[in-house]
Parts: C-alpha cells; structure tokens; sequence
C-alpha cells in the first residue's frame, strides 16, 4: 500500500469554509412544505443538546446530543448521515472519538432522531446564490435571517451535496470535547483531584498519580455534571486519529453478508410487492384485470397506484402503475407479469431524445438564457477580439443505476408507521409519508438500513411513498416493495441532457479576452431563484477579463434529479473541454495555458501544478502497456469546495475503442480527515465519472426510456478500470466535500487525451470515435 | 418440499422448482448476504457456490440444485475465503458493499480454481461483477494479496 499523507500547518483554522455557490431545496419535514436557504454561522454551542433528551438504555447516559456512555464502556455516536458507500460514518465518528479520547474499538454508531441540530447546515450554506468567494454583507444578512429558521426546523437532515464532514466537522468535535470534559470532571471529583491534573486516553480518564477510571465508570457521575461553558479543541500536533487511514466502521459486516441494506429488512409477517409502472414517462393506468395473477399461489393483493408526489420538497410526481402484494417476492414478481395492464399513457407519449435536443438547439438559437455570471463588456470584447473560437458540447440523460435497486418496507398499523427507507434524506422521507397516508410527521417513525448507494437518486421519496400506500392495503402487515432493475432504470430521476454553446475571443497576442457560454437544459427540480444549472460554469476559478454564463431553462417531461457532483458532471465537462480548446486554437500548453488564468488562485495552481509534475506532463507520453500510442489530456474543476485535477492517459483500438489506461488524480479537499476513505471516493468517482464518459447514455422514444438493465446501461468493467493514483494536498482548511468532486474532471480529461491523441475534438458523451 | 443442502445442512424448501434460488435463500431461508441486482445474470451481485463453482444465484432456478452443495456468503469457508477476507480488510475495499458478497464469491470460486491466478485470470473471472462504487482496482490488489498468502498448492 501507498504510504499516506497526513500532513498539517499551524495555525489550526476552524473558520468556516469558502462559502460555494450552490443550490439545493430543503424543506420541513411536516406538511408545511416550507422552502429554506441560507445559512447562518449558528453558535456551534445550539448544535450541543437536542430538544428532546436522548433515549438511553439500563445502564447508559447521554452527554450531550451526540454521544451516549453505557456502563460497559460503551461510546455510542448519533449518526444523522447515512451510509451509502461514500464511508462518511466513519470519518464522522473520527471527528467526535478523537475529541473525546474514546478508544475506538469501543465506539458503535446509533441512527439519530430528527431533531434541529442534525440539520445539515453545511448543504444549505452551497444553496445561497452568491459567488463562491463572496464574503459580503448580503450573504451574510440573508443567512442570518434564514439561519435562525434552520436552526429550529427539524427535519433538515440529509446526507448529499458532499456536505457531512463539513457540516458536522464542529458540531461533533466540539460534542467531543465537551463529553471528555465532564468525564474528567466526574474524575477529578471522585478522586478529589483538581481536574487539571487528570487527562483521558483511550476511553479511560487518567490521574497523574496512577488512578485510573474507564468512561463507563465514570459516565453516571458525569452525566450529572452541567455542560462545559467552554471546551478546548485539539491541535492537529495532538491529533491521533483526525488524518489516519482508519478502517471504515462498517467495513466487516460487509464481508460476511450480515450488513443489513434496504432489501434485507425483515420484520416478522412480511408480505413482498413487486411493482410495473407506466412505461411511458409521466403515465399511468387505464385499466387493468388481476384474475389471472390473482389466482396463482401466493398472491395478496394487486393494487393500482395512482402517480404520487415525489418528493415533500421536489417538484415530480411517480408515474401510476401496479402492484402485485405476495407471500414471497417470486410470487410478487411472477403474478405481476400476469395481470393484464392498459396504460394510460398520457402527454409525452411523442416524446423521444431527439425532440428534447431540437427544443435544447431551438432555445439556444432564439433565446439569450438568464445570464449567471457577468464580468467586463464580453460583447465588446468578442467584437474587437482578433479570433475567436465556437463550439457546441452536449451531455445525455444519465441513471443513476446503484447496486440496489430502490426498494422501501413499510408497515401501517394503529395510525402510526413504521417505514425502512435507504434514503438520503430521512426528514424528506418521513414528509412525504405522513403526506401520503394522512398522518402527523410524528406518527412516521423513519430507520434508515444501510443503502446500497444513492448517488443522489435515494433523495427522492417516490419508492418510499408506493411502500407506504401499499403497507395501507394489508392490514397492519409489513410490506416490502422492490423495484425490479427495469423498473429502476426505466423510473429514475435522470441527471439532465443539456446542450452548450461556447464562444471565446482571443487578441493578437493570443491572449484569452472573453468568454461567453450559454446552456440550455432543465433546472434540475429547484425553482429559479435557487437554479442550479450553471454550478461549476458560472463560478469557475479562471480568471476571464470578460465573461457571461448564461442559461435557457428547458423541461421537459422526463423527470430529472441529483447526479453524483449534479450540474458539475455537465459544467465541468464543457467548461474544461472548452478551455482546451482555447488552448489548442492559439497553440498553447493545456497546463501552461490553464495556469495563466489561474494564477491568482493559489489552491488551484497547486493541485493543476501536482497533477502535472505526477504526469510528467513535460515528458513525452510513453506507449501504452500493450504497445499503442497514447495521448493524455488534463481537467480541473472545484466542486464542493474541493479542487480536483486529473490527468487522463489513453489509447484507441483499430476497432475505435477508446481505453483508458491510467489516471493521475490530485485532490484538495481541506483537512484529509480519513486519507484513505479520500482516496477510496476518488476512486470511485472517476470510475463513475468514466462509466458516464465512455458509455452513459438514457435515450428516449414514444416517451419512454429505452434502457432496462446491466446489458443496455452498462457501467465500467474490472477489464476496463484504468489504474488510478490519488494524491491528497496537505491543508488545514474546514474539510470539504469528497464524495462527488472526484467525478467532474473525468471525462472532459479523457475528451481532452482523445484531442492530444487525435485531433479529434469530442464534444458530446459519451465519447464515440466511431 | 425440496430438500438443499445449504451451507452443509441439510434444508428443507417449500417453493415451486422454478423459483431462482436467490429468492429462495433470501425470503425463505433468510440468507439475505446475497443481493439482487438484475435478475438477469448480468451484474454478479446474486453470486453463491455451486459445487464449488461460482454461479449467479438469479437465474439459477432450484430445480437445477437439488443434490448439490449450495454455499452462500454466511456460509462459505476455508483458506480462501478467510484469506481474501482478510486482505479486503487490508485494502480497504469496500465502500457501499452491496456488491461485495457476490465479490467475495466469485474471487474465492477463482482462488480454488487457480490458486495463483494472473492479471488476466483475475478480469475474466471477475469482470462479470459490476460493483458502481467502482472498486475494482482494489478488489484486484485484495485478490493478488490474498493469493500471496496462501499456501502453495
């Protein structure tokens, strides 16, 4: 194994991170529907106790809202954010252990209730719509107000937008803290010792005199103790587990099949329900006949499912279909195939991928787009500019397609409800629940099993919502509703086709003086004061003396949602395989050429520059391990706070295959809290990135989507995985995101290394020379 | 009633000789290591033992098992398993895990088979395994490590 950098400076900063342009809707969880962004630097202090007192077990206390002590030595973390590969459970466990001086074989993880101080904070601050770097008194009045609301609202909880590590990074280090506080306070008063002389290490409290007491000895007396007014965070130098590759808390139950995901929950007397929704998007039924299904062994119920809400906070809604309840999920899914169904199949039934791209082009060709970003006179300057360059990029529509299918257990019993969603966003869910069946948010009680990936698609309720009206039809019974894989990829929410024209000017020096782009595609699900669209076109690190971003909102009726790195996959993509092409029009150095219009920001030049020197971008590129030619292209591209650079090496076939045969990867991404859970993200991010680049592709025809399974939609290969290396930057900023950053840079790197190779500039994914 | 032999115990089935044995040793037998992922063969995460032989559990109706020995990932044994499991750990492999099971299970029918297997080796018994987290450059550093400690045959 690669050794792992760790490396810290001092000062250690604790300020909040840059404030990211970035969008993303919250909402109550009750019926209220109450649409919030902003953010407030809250006093970290109101994110220590619940409003609520924990529950605890005989035997064990609660510290604060964030740890609870059993007499067993036990230290049990409330955990808010879920886990969906993405390894944040662990890191998040780090941040409050290493506080705490807890030993880490004995810490455990308990799922939290919804309550106001799990909110996650750090994704609502991405939604404020200001630049990335701006500071200014605006944003800083619009969080205030806004804050005071998030920081009462419960139900704010969901783990997306790269955001967990950076939300809880103070909240759970300070809840840390102040638990080996009261510990040491119980200590030092038992003892009768002046606290000062004693010190915890591996959940034991220590005693300059050789006296020692485990925290579960001590967790009574200090549960009595009031909260410390002010607790003392580590340095990095006193660090012991903040920038350790610690091994993921969940990685064991994963090797011997006792994780339990979504599809493995099984409380007693469970029926299973497979269901088929309309095929046409948007639809529903007409009519059905269930004899034949009904008659064969097994069968409990079928039912018709009227298209529902979505979402409590997303616009959408399901398409109708039918559900077939069984004693077995075999039984479900056979009977289904049975019953007769008439579909009604409603507006979109002309609908295909080609009219949804001629309305893209007929945008772009009568409309200027609500401009994102502006600086200097760009028309002016493309007027007097001695050259310039055009060009037109697009991306498909795109599924998310996670290892588990979507699927939810619901039971419906006493007016109350219990649902067992692997979901992202717990809050959400239990909204759309309680909207559903009629109830009080406080009758739905949400567990949250781990999710066999999300990628943002496990933000929507819609699968939990079709689990709850079909838990209504069986008498109190748990029902477990699984979609098959064609149904998940014929019904998810689709990251978007967008379509972008791109002009630049150069002088006669050729010097870049403007910079001008225009998108047009849908907004994603937000409402326009919170659009998301240009995140990574609009608030791009090149410095372009003139520029506009602008965007033309096209929906159509293919629904669409969160993609892993959402708008960034897209902008990303046409924003660094644009700014190649500048570079080759005047003959410039992609790196040298990039360098330039980012001098002036130091964290980029520093990860473009790493990427370079690990490349040997001044070296000829060698032969490809089986001898072809190769060429290699480079992108950068912050997302969530983090900067990523990659470099892509890559051959083609005589067949016209394109093979990608390794990737350098340089990362920024704050404090490395877990490098190797950074560098296992990375990884996975390219590899999804790449999967998208190579072959992603959702197309449309009679409004329907024409994928249904591994063999049409089909992700990368272990025969196809480049080898990839990863570099985390030392920092000692806030960290940021991590899940998603990793995937934007991919395949504009890729396009970029076919141009290298040759000549041929891609501008539409996936990638195809032939 | 079909009777399996499951995990080395004898088991008794009520289910029609049609079902896929997935969904048999997950709604009946509660044996829910294994995942669905396609139905259709196509992305290995359904993967169990036959006989010793990696199989894709979704397509594989249980009429075709009867009087064979089924292993699934609760119940797999031997070196290999205990070796590839320990180098999963030392690599860090996983990161949902969904996939995993089928993972482990195909990598462990490829170590009995070839206890020292090549790059090559290594892609065409795998590659029927999709995993979306994209752990595969991972999974194939844990299989080359664990083949370093096992005994040679």
């Amino acid at each position: 194994m690669p050794a792992f950098d760790t490396g810290f400076a001092y000062p250690y900063r604790v300020a909040m991170p840059n404030l990211k342009r970035r969008h993303i809707i919250l909402g109550t969880a009750g019926a209220v529907g109450v649409l919030v962004i902003g953010w407030s630097a809250a006093p970290q202090r109101r994110r220590l106790t619940t409003n609520k007192p924990l529950k605890v077990h005989q035997g064990q206390v609660a510290l604060n809202g964030w740890v609870k002590v059993s007499a067993d030595n036990t230290v049990t973390v409330m955990m808010s954010q879920v886990e969906m590969g993405q390894g944040a459970q662990t890191g998040l466990a780090m941040l409050l252990a290493e506080e705490m001086d807890a030993d880490w074989a004995q810490v455990t993880l308990e799922q939290s209730t919804l309550d106001a101080i799990y909110n996650n904070q750090a994704m609502i601050i991405d939604g404020l719509p200001f630049q990335p770097n701006d500071q200014g008194l605006m944003k800083r009045a619009s969080g205030h107000l806004l804050g005071k609301l998030i920081r009462q609202v419960p139900g704010l909880q969901g783990t997306g937008g790269s955001s967990s590590l950076t939300d809880q990074w103070m909240p759970l280090r300070q809840a840390g803290a102040s638990a080996r506080a009261m510990l040491i306070g119980a200590a030092a008063a038992l003892w009768q010792v002046p606290a000062g002389e004693c010190r915890a290490e591996n959940g034991r409290v220590l005693h300059s005199s050789g006296k020692s007491a485990a925290f579960g000895e001590l967790a009574q007396r200090a549960a009595q103790l009031p909260l410390p007014r002010e607790v003392t965070l580590k340095t990095p130098a006193q660090f012991k587990m903040i920038g350790q590759p610690v091994r993921r808390i969940d990685g064991a139950a994963k090797l011997d099949g006792s994780a339990t995901y979504g599809i493995d929950v099984l409380p007693p007397g469970l029926l299973y329900a497979s269901i088929s929704m309309c095929p046409t998007l948007g639809g529903k039924v007409a009519g059905f006949d269930a004899a034949a299904a009904q008659a064969l062994p097994g069968v409990r119920k079928v039912v018709k499912l009227e298209p529902a809400k979505a979402s409590s906070i997303m616009p959408g809604s399901t398409c109708g279909g039918i559900a077939v309840i069984a004693d077995s999920p075999f039984h479900a899914m056979r009977a289904l195939t049975r019953v007769a169904i008439e579909w009604d199949h409603g507006a979109a039934a002309a609908l295909s991928s080609e009219t949804i791209s001629g309305e893209l082009k007929a945008a772009l060709d009568s409309k200027a787009g609500k401009v994102h970003f502006e600086a200097g006179h760009v028309t002016d300057a493309l007027k007097s500019a001695a050259k310039t360059v055009d060009a037109e990029y697009r991306v498909p529509f795109l599924a998310h397609a996670t290892m588990e299918p979507m699927n939810c257990t619901a039971q419906f019993k006493d007016g109350a409800a219990t649902v067992w969603a692997p979901t992202q966003a717990a809050g959400f869910a239990s909204g759309a629940v309680a909207q559903a069946l009629g109830i009080s948010a406080s009758k739905v009680d949400i567990k949250v099993p781990y999710l066999g990936g999300g990628f943002g698609r496990r933000f929507l309720s819609d699968f939990i919502v079709q689990a709850a009206l079909l838990a209504r039809e069986t008498q109190g019974a748990p029902v477990q509703l699984l979609w098959p894989r064609e149904q998940d990829m014929a019904h998810d929410y689709y990251r978007p086709t967008y379509l972008c024209r791109c002009t630049a000017g150069f002088d006669a020096n050729g010097k870049l003086t403007a910079w001008k782009t225009t998108s047009a595609g849908s907004s994603m699900g937000a409402p326009s004061f919170m659009d998301m669209s240009t995140d990574g076109a609009s608030n791009t690190a090149y410095a372009f003396p003139n520029a506009r971003v602008a965007h033309v909102t096209v929906e159509s009726a293919v629904p669409v949602g969160i993609w892993r790195s959402v708008a960034h996959s897209q902008n990303g993509f046409f924003t660094e395989s644009f700014i190649d092409e500048c570079a080759a029009a005047c003959g410039r150095d992609p790196v040298a050429f990039r360098s330039e219009l980012l001098s002036a920001d130091e964290r980029h030049m520093r990860v473009l520059r790493r990427a370079a020197e690990l490349a040997n971008w001044q070296q000829p590129l060698g032969p490809a391990p089986d001898g072809a030619k190769q060429g290699r292209g480079i992108a950068i591209h912050r997302s969530f706070g983090s900067v990523v650079a990659q470099v892509a090496e890559v051959s083609v076939t005589e067949q016209k295959q394109i093979r990608v045969h390794r990737v350098i990867c340089v990362v920024d991404c704050g404090v490395a809290v877990n490098p190797n859970l950074i560098r296992q993200q990375m990884e996975g991010a390219i590899v999804f990135g790449l999967s998208a680049a190579l072959r992603g592709e959702i197309s449309i025809e009679k409004g329907q989507v024409q994928q249904s399974n591994f063999n049409d939609y089909s992700p990368l290969r272990m025969n196809e995985c480049p080898a990839i290396q990863v570099e985390i930057i030392p920092s000692e900023e806030v960290p940021s995101g991590v899940g998603e950053p990793g995937t934007p840079p991919i395949a504009p790197a890729v396009a970029n290394a076919l141009y290298a190779l040759s000549g041929v500039r891609l501008r539409s994914l996936p990638l195809k020379l032939a | 009633m079909t009777t399996l032999n499951i995990n080395g115990k004898s088991t008794m089935v009520d289910a029609e000789p049609d079902t896929p044995l997935l969904w048999v040793l997950r709604a009946e037998l509660q044996l829910v290591g294994t995942k669905y992922g396609c139905g259709k063969g196509l992305c290995g995460a359904c993967t169990v033992h036959l006989d010793g032989e990696a199989v894709r559990s979704c397509v594989t109706p249980l009429a075709a098992v009867q009087g064979r020995e089924v292993r699934t990932i609760e119940g797999v044994q031997g070196q290999q398993i205990d070796a590839l499991r320990r180098a999963w750990t030392q690599v860090d492999v996983v990161q949902c895990g969904y996939c995993q099971s089928g993972q482990l299970m195909s990598a462990c029918a490829l170590l009995k088979r070839v206890p020292k297997p090549s790059n090559e080796e290594i892609d065409a018994a795998m590659s029927g395994n999709l995993c979306r987290c994209g752990t595969y450059n991972r999974i194939r550093a844990a299989i080359l490590l664990a083949a370093e400690s096992a005994p040679r045959a």
